[in-house]
């Protein structure tokens, strides 16, 4: 790798100047040497070394770091809940770019369900072995406050042992100007209505150049994080996002792990962090292209290295594919998220990772990349240890 | 060089490769730097924390670390293994089975990576533009894993006219392609003129590569015309045939092939084929057809039946994995417990495949099969070579799998993934190179 400056060329200059710059990094293989190095003596990386380890053209080496590092932090197990997704309705106010799933009130499709459809939902999930709902949903303009809480405890009462995970930063944003409250009474009013932890969704990318064109009118990245502070000081947990391979330059990427690090250490509240590859159909991008398989590994590890006050680093195979996925538990990841019911978001977006995975497929795609099952909760409690491969067929 | 020198004992490239062989050394040894050897980076500090800890060592952090973990390797016949690679040693069958079962991937990625060097020490990552050309689906044979055969009587059975193929070449030619694949069924109704006259005619018209035929094809060409396999090989070659695919190959286990086609079940018939065609100065490819009920042992078997066939006659150029495509086949129906084959097996069984191979040059990733996620992650352990982007391929796609890349996309895939494009005829000859642009 040849020495070379790394500047965001395809970007409009107007937003890489100023106040929202980022540093430019020199690129060079010392310095991911130096860093990969650094990672293994169990330093903090810095912003240069992240741009750097984007840039590294080994991507073995770097999985082999990351794979070291998660070894370290989790040995061979790999977690994985039994979930179910809800997604109570798709009419959002917002417009963001990238999106295929909101719709406009009156527009075709748009749809909100009942309370029945929502209980119906709940009891199937629980009935299934679900330990978790997770439950997020376009920012309804007729909704209020009443209508959420009432959304919680219609699952709580179908489904009374099951974890409920919902609402992004973005909708409790919504929720509190709303209702003209401050964001910790929203989250008290839902957490009393028996709302377990926050889904990690919203956060895209924070850095405001990349934010500005693909979601300008969403809650801001410094706005996501004080929510996220917000919930976990009143002692909620919650997860994180990334949603990558878009316009956003490596810089940007590198950028926005860091600022979750950075409330990490304040709070120690989050429990995982999601790499999302962008979708390209059906959205107003304009981007119409998959992400490479080697940006997706590569995204895991950096992560693994750069997130070093994380336990957790989930492998997303509903936007990378089963086989990625199962690949990137070589590269850092640590997590294979669940079986998966009704994703409505990523699916309309072209993913062609599918709709559901069998717990005893999730369970040989685990085993198959040479790792040990773990059923876990939803704040990552260990549930069940699958040891012994010949009980997977019982499932 | 011309990249249309098609007689491959007048190709370069080609001669290259066999005298590097026989005087053993391999293309680009000259150049190839070599890395400390395993006891040179574990000798100098036994703990495995210091050694990675220890930030004033040259080596890179990579070989540092994964030395340490085929040091703190218990297995000793694993251990064997790794070290057999890490030399680039040959290694024996019970040692790849080992590495096929036990390696670590990222060990084995690492070592795959080491020995793709020794082949292809400049960083550069070949497709080819070609065309495939199914010119009947019309088969009296009826593999079970096959969606694409037609009996005969089906009205969806055909053979392509001259026109047809004619027209289809002039368009590989527009589209930049230098060859052609052509491959079909074993049709019964068709003898050895019916080609003589198809290749003499296409090579009368085009500049074209043509890379046709497979084994259950010339053994059913010469049964049908009454004549032996070398004397339809000759035949086939003087009129215009330059290489042959390594297709139906599967794998190479008589007890896994009864299972899968009642025909193609003797395996050492394909070898013989494949040898008569390097004996007659036709050079071939190689594939390997996995994840359709077979075990590792049979993965390994086949591996080593191709490598004893390449020691002696020394006509393969390219080996290409494939994982089997489940939808439609009757092997599919007849077992449908069967998975796909997942991301980490693939890249395992084309690592093991790197390291096992120390006599074929080139190894195919594939995109095709695998998707092109997986297929540009298959550079890093140990592809070097993209295959086609298929202008036509039935095939596959009859069996439920369409991925698709143009040239742009292809490029961008190989550059994405730290290499350097180059497109290649299909005797590996590199005809054009895309170096990194400019960020835009």
């Amino acid at each position: 790798m040849e020495s070379l400056t790394c500047a965001s060329s395809h970007l409009p200059p107007r937003l890489l100047e100023g106040a929202n710059a980022l540093p430019t990094v020199k690129v060079s293989y010392q310095a991911v040497q130096s860093a990969l190095r650094k990672s293994l003596r169990g330093e903090r990386l810095s912003f240069e070394d992240g741009v750097n380890l984007y840039h590294s053209p080994d991507l073995v080496e770097l999985g082999a770091v990351a794979n070291e590092i998660n070894l370290r932090k989790n040995g061979r197990d790999v977690y994985f809940n039994v979930n179910r997704h809800i997604n109570p309705t798709n009419i959002c106010a917002l417009s963001c770019k990238f999106c295929a799933f909101s719709r406009k009130p009156n527009e075709e499709g748009a749809y909100a369900y009942s309370d029945d459809e929502i209980a119906h939902r709940a009891k199937m999930a629980a009935d299934s072995g679900a330990t978790e709902i997770h439950m997020v949903g376009g920012l309804h303009p007729r909704w209020k406050l009443s209508n959420y809480t009432n959304i919680i405890r219609t699952v709580k009462q179908a489904a009374p042992h099951v974890h409920v995970k919902a609402f992004t930063a973005v909708e409790l944003d919504w929720l509190a100007r709303k209702e003209r409250k401050s964001v910790a009474e929203v989250i008290g009013e839902l957490r009393d209505a028996g709302l377990g932890s926050f889904p990690g969704g919203g956060a895209e990318i924070f850095t405001p150049y990349v934010r500005e064109l693909i979601c300008d009118t969403k809650l801001t990245g410094d706005g996501w994080l004080d929510i996220h502070r917000t919930a976990h000081k009143m002692g909620l947990r919650s997860n994180c996002t990334m949603l990558y391979g878009h316009i956003e330059d490596v810089p940007a990427r590198v950028d926005h792990m860091l600022r979750l690090r950075g409330l990490q250490d304040e709070t120690a509240g989050f429990n995982v962090f999601i790499p999302l590859a962008y979708q390209p159909e059906n959205n107003e991008l304009g981007i119409n292209r998959h992400t490479y398989g080697a940006d997706d590994l590569k995204t895991v590890a950096v992560a693994r290295l750069l997130l070093d006050n994380f336990r957790h680093i989930k492998s997303y195979w509903i936007m990378t594919g089963e086989r990625v996925a199962q690949t990137a538990l070589h590269f850092g990841a640590n997590d294979l998220d669940g079986t998966v019911v009704e994703e409505k978001i990523a699916n309309m977006a072209g993913s062609k990772g599918g709709m559901a995975m069998a717990k005893s497929n999730l369970l040989r795609v685990i085993r198959d990349a040479d790792r040990v099952p773990v059923e876990r909760s939803t704040v990552y409690e260990p549930i069940r240890r699958y040891d012994n491969p010949s009980e997977d067929s019982l499932v | 060089m011309n990249p249309y020198s098609l007689n491959c004992s007048n190709n370069p490239v080609w001669r290259g490769f066999e005298q590097s062989i026989a005087q053993n050394t391999l293309p680009g040894a000259a150049g190839f730097q070599e890395a400390p050897t395993l006891e040179e980076i574990n000798s100098r500090d036994g703990e495995r924390q210091k050694i990675i800890a220890s930030s004033a060592r040259e080596t890179k952090v990579h070989d540092e670390l994964m030395s340490a973990r085929i040091a703190e390797t218990q297995d000793p016949l694993l251990k064997s293994a790794y070290e057999t690679a890490f030399a680039g040693g040959r290694l024996s069958g019970e040692q790849g089975l080992r590495l096929l079962d036990a390696g670590d991937l990222n060990v084995l990625g690492w070592l795959a990576t080491r020995a793709k060097e020794r082949f292809h020490p400049q960083g550069k990552v070949s497709f080819l533009i070609d065309r495939n050309i199914n010119y009947t689906n019309v088969c009296r044979i009826g593999c079970d894993f096959c969606a694409f055969y037609r009996r005969g009587p089906e009205s969806d059975a055909y053979v392509l006219s001259k026109e047809d193929i004619f027209k289809k070449i002039e368009e590989t030619i527009e589209l930049g392609g230098t060859g052609t694949l052509m491959q079909g069924g074993v049709n019964p109704h068709l003898k050895i003129e019916y080609y003589e006259d198809l290749f003499r005619s296409i090579k009368q018209r085009y500049k074209i590569h043509l890379h046709a035929l497979s084994v259950i094809e010339i053994e059913g060409i010469a049964q049908v015309s009454r004549l032996t396999v070398a004397e339809t090989l000759e035949r086939l070659k003087a009129a215009g045939l330059d290489s042959i695919p390594g297709a139906g190959a599967e794998i190479l286990s008589d007890e896994i092939r009864l299972e899968q086609s009642p025909v193609k079940r003797h395996s050492h018939r394909w070898i013989k084929v494949m040898q008569e065609a390097h004996q007659a100065n036709l050079p071939t490819t190689a594939t390997m057809m996995f994840g359709a009920l077979e075990e590792r042992k049979h993965i390994i078997e086949h591996i080593l039946r191709i490598r004893d066939a390449q020691d002696e006659t020394k006509g393969f150029y390219a080996f290409i994995l494939w994982t089997f495509q489940g939808e439609n086949t009757e092997l599919a129906k007849k077992n449908p417990d069967m998975q796909p084959t997942g991301g980490v097996e693939y890249l395992r069984v084309l690592a093991v495949s790197r390291l096992m191979m120390d006599n074929i040059p080139n190894i195919q990733g594939s995109w095709v099969t695998m998707g092109p996620k997986i297929g540009q992650i298959s550079l890093h352990y140990g592809a070097n070579d993209m295959g086609s982007i298929m202008i036509e391929e039935n095939v596959v796609s009859a069996a439920g799998t369409s991925y698709t890349l143009d040239r742009k996309n292809m490029i961008e895939l190989i550059r994405r993934s730290g290499f350097t494009p180059v497109q290649r005829d299909t005797y590996y000859n590199i005809l054009a190179e895309y170096p990194e642009t400019p960020a835009q």
